[in-house]
């Protein structure tokens, strides 16, 4: 186990400076210049542009402005927004607690809901349940996100009027965030109808980013259901006399889980992806909404840092998740 | 009085080519503690047959039979809720495949201890206990720790040993061995089938036996019912069906053992059973039969009396010579 865990975590080190070298060169790749479009549409003398230029340390060749980025990685600086001048880990981390809210939110949605109806398909397979759920799966996954997201805010909150169309909470209600998470907080406040109104906002943000893990949730469960009902240990629990909810519930379910679960952990990369998305149209305000401003505006250093740190999240995530598998799969024990 | 009596079963598969019979008009009956072989080579029918006395069918198949009774209780006319409470209690079965018929994610204890809880209920510690004594029972050693075992972690031998313990774990009154020792290598088979016979004298209950090794009915069985595509082809006496089988097909099964073999060749039984789309119009076996003849192949076999060890044929051998050459009237026959 412990040996495991230092082979895996060795191996995140090359991981991690490939992160940092791609982060580092994908923003400088894309076409615009950050000083330039920091001085907006009244332009600059060349004089001060070059200045400018040298006070960011562009004028620098990338080589030099890379090792000087990872000489402050390695010390825990990953420096300042051009735009705000807050520090880059300060303002992450201020924001990753609504994405992680949002993204645990529509894990939850894709679970609670994904792996029931993917077991109903199985037992039901190849009638008009099975096909009706399976369809629906499809339909969800291939469904383009930004579409459903507005036809869901067209006419859940557009035409019936049910949920906000964007936000975390009401702006009636304002206190001091404690833990990040707007769910937490707004009970922490103690004011009236202060959760509630939170509720309503997370409730499409969370379709709309749960819809593919839904759907990719329902078919795997599915299919490693019909491959475990089919097993010789189904029909001796069958054998033994126990009801079909037990033998499907327990004795068929637990080993379907083992595949579904690796599952869930990969999406949770995925997760982080749909969420640029999501928190765009939902003026959801977390790391994925932060990512895209901060690509528009060319600010370097918060791409190059919020890609590394999500780059890093995602590599914690799969290891927590490899080390789970231990956990539920007794075949496998560190 | 007998435990089990099966008149007439049949069952059919729904596939995608059309209905496949797979058991056609079995009969069988069992007395209490007795011990019965049911032989045939794959695809006779035999696991079909005993799945659909347990209800382990899945639902593709049909079953019909006249009488389908175990203990004095009509199965045919129970629902799957009241079969519940009948098998894995009074009647129990154990499988060809140990490593793969016990659950990979759950302990030997839980395994053991849920079919007691199901049908037995009492404490959790009873429960231990008694899984404790059955372990003992199959012989495993070290029972208490055997029970925090999964089953990747033991043998395949010792695993069908855990099926034995979970099959007799409420004490029934039949137990169904299908090809218990067939994945098992040759040591271990001998161990796994004197556990069998030994359990059955000391818990009284009755074994029937699925196997296609006619050296094992030779050592262990009191009855024998020979299968051949889906059909129940001859019952005897295990003596009597070694000394004079009544039944091509049982006569082909047993020249073909090693230690009954005359010459230097062994005597094969060419072919394979009939399947959904080479099914014979006349007797089932005829196409393989040595000595078959015109009727046949035209006409479906009857069955024989007692005599003949109820065997399913138009002319049943004795002594290995077809009656009918015996003078039987086969034109009466052709016409009747």
């Amino acid at each position: 186990m412990i040996k495991l865990l230092f082979r895996r975590v060795g191996l995140m080190i090359p991981t991690f400076i490939g992160a940092t070298l791609l982060s580092f060169l994908f923003i400088r790749m894309l076409p615009g210049d950050p000083v330039l479009l920091m001085a907006g549409e009244r332009g600059m003398t060349d004089e001060r542009y070059q200045r400018l230029l040298h006070e960011f340390g562009f004028d620098r060749p990338y080589w030099q402005q890379y090792l000087e980025y990872l000489w402050g990685v390695l010390q825990g600086d990953l420096g300042e927004s051009f735009r705000t001048k807050v520090p880059v880990l300060q303002e992450f981390l201020t924001l990753f607690p609504a994405t992680v809210e949002l993204s645990l939110c529509a894990m939850l949605l894709a679970t609670v809901i994904g792996i029931p109806a993917g077991v109903i398909a199985a037992i039901r397979r190849g009638r008009a349940l099975d096909h009706g759920t399976m369809g629906t799966a499809l339909v969800g996954y291939s469904m383009p996100i930004f579409w459903w997201a507005l036809m869901l805010i067209i006419v859940v909150s557009g035409q019936w009027g049910l949920t906000p169309v964007s936000g975390r909470i009401s702006l009636l209600y304002f206190f001091e965030p404690v833990t990040g998470f707007m769910l937490i907080d707004s009970l922490l406040s103690g004011q009236e109808g202060a959760f509630g109104s939170a509720v309503q906002h997370l409730i499409l943000p969370t379709i709309v980013l749960g819809t593919i893990p839904l759907a990719v949730v329902a078919r795997q469960t599915r299919s490693a259901m019909l491959e475990v009902l089919g097993e010789d240990y189904v029909r001796t629990a069958r054998a033994k006399g126990l009801s079909p909810f037990r033998v499907v519930g327990i004795h068929a379910l637990r080993n379907a889980l083992i595949p579904v679960t690796t599952t869930i952990g990969l999406q949770i990369g995925v997760l982080f992806g749909g969420a640029i998305l999501t928190e765009t149209i939902f003026a959801w305000p977390g790391i994925g909404k932060w990512m895209i401003e901060s690509v528009s505006a060319r600010d370097y250093s918060v791409v190059q840092g919020g890609l590394l740190l999500i780059a890093v999240i995602v590599m914690v995530v799969n290891l927590m998740v490899d080390l789970m598998y231990g956990l539920i799969n007794p075949k496998i024990r560190y | 009085m007998s435990l089990l009596e099966i008149e007439n079963l049949t069952v059919e598969f729904q596939t995608a080519q059309g209905q496949f019979r797979a058991v056609d008009g079995v009969s069988l009956s069992v007395d209490q503690g007795e011990l019965m072989a049911i032989v045939g080579e794959s695809g006779s029918g035999k696991s079909v047959s005993m799945l659909a006395l347990m209800g382990l069918l899945p639902w593709t198949a049909t079953i019909t039979a006249d009488r389908l009774e175990f203990d004095g209780i009509d199965l045919v006319r129970q629902s799957a809720r009241d079969r519940r409470k009948v098998i894995g209690k009074d009647m129990a079965m154990i499988f060809q495949e140990p490593m793969t018929s016990l659950n990979p994610c759950f302990t030997v204890g839980f395994q053991i201890t849920e079919a007691l809880k199901t049908h037995l209920g009492g404490s959790r510690a009873t429960r231990r206990a008694r899984a404790v004594e059955l372990l003992n029972l199959v012989g495993l050693p070290e029972p208490e720790r055997r029970l925090n075992a999964f089953p990747h972690q033991l043998s395949g031998g010792m695993n069908q040993r855990v099926m034995i313990a979970i099959a007799i774990a409420c004490r029934p009154k039949l137990l169904i061995a299908d090809e218990p020792t067939t994945a098992l290598d040759v040591t271990i088979q001998a161990q796994i089938l004197d556990l069998l016979l030994d359990l059955r004298e000391k818990e009284g209950m009755a074994l029937i036996l699925i196997t296609h090794d006619m050296g094992v009915v030779a050592e262990t069985a009191e009855r024998v019912s020979v299968q051949y595509a889906g059909q129940k082809v001859e019952e005897q006496k295990v003596r009597d069906l070694f000394r004079d089988p009544h039944h091509p097909y049982t006569s082909a099964l047993l020249s073909a053992l090693p230690e009954r073999a005359q010459g230097k060749k062994l005597p094969t039984l060419p072919g394979v059973v009939p399947g959904l789309f080479d099914r014979p119009e006349g007797c089932l076996f005829a196409p393989r039969c040595a000595h078959a003849f015109d009727l046949c192949h035209k006409r479906q076999a009857v069955q024989a009396g007692a005599e003949d060890g109820f065997a399913l044929c138009h002319t049943p051998l004795r002594k290995g010579v077809p009656t009918s050459l015996e003078g039987a009237s086969l034109e009466g026959q052709v016409r009747s």
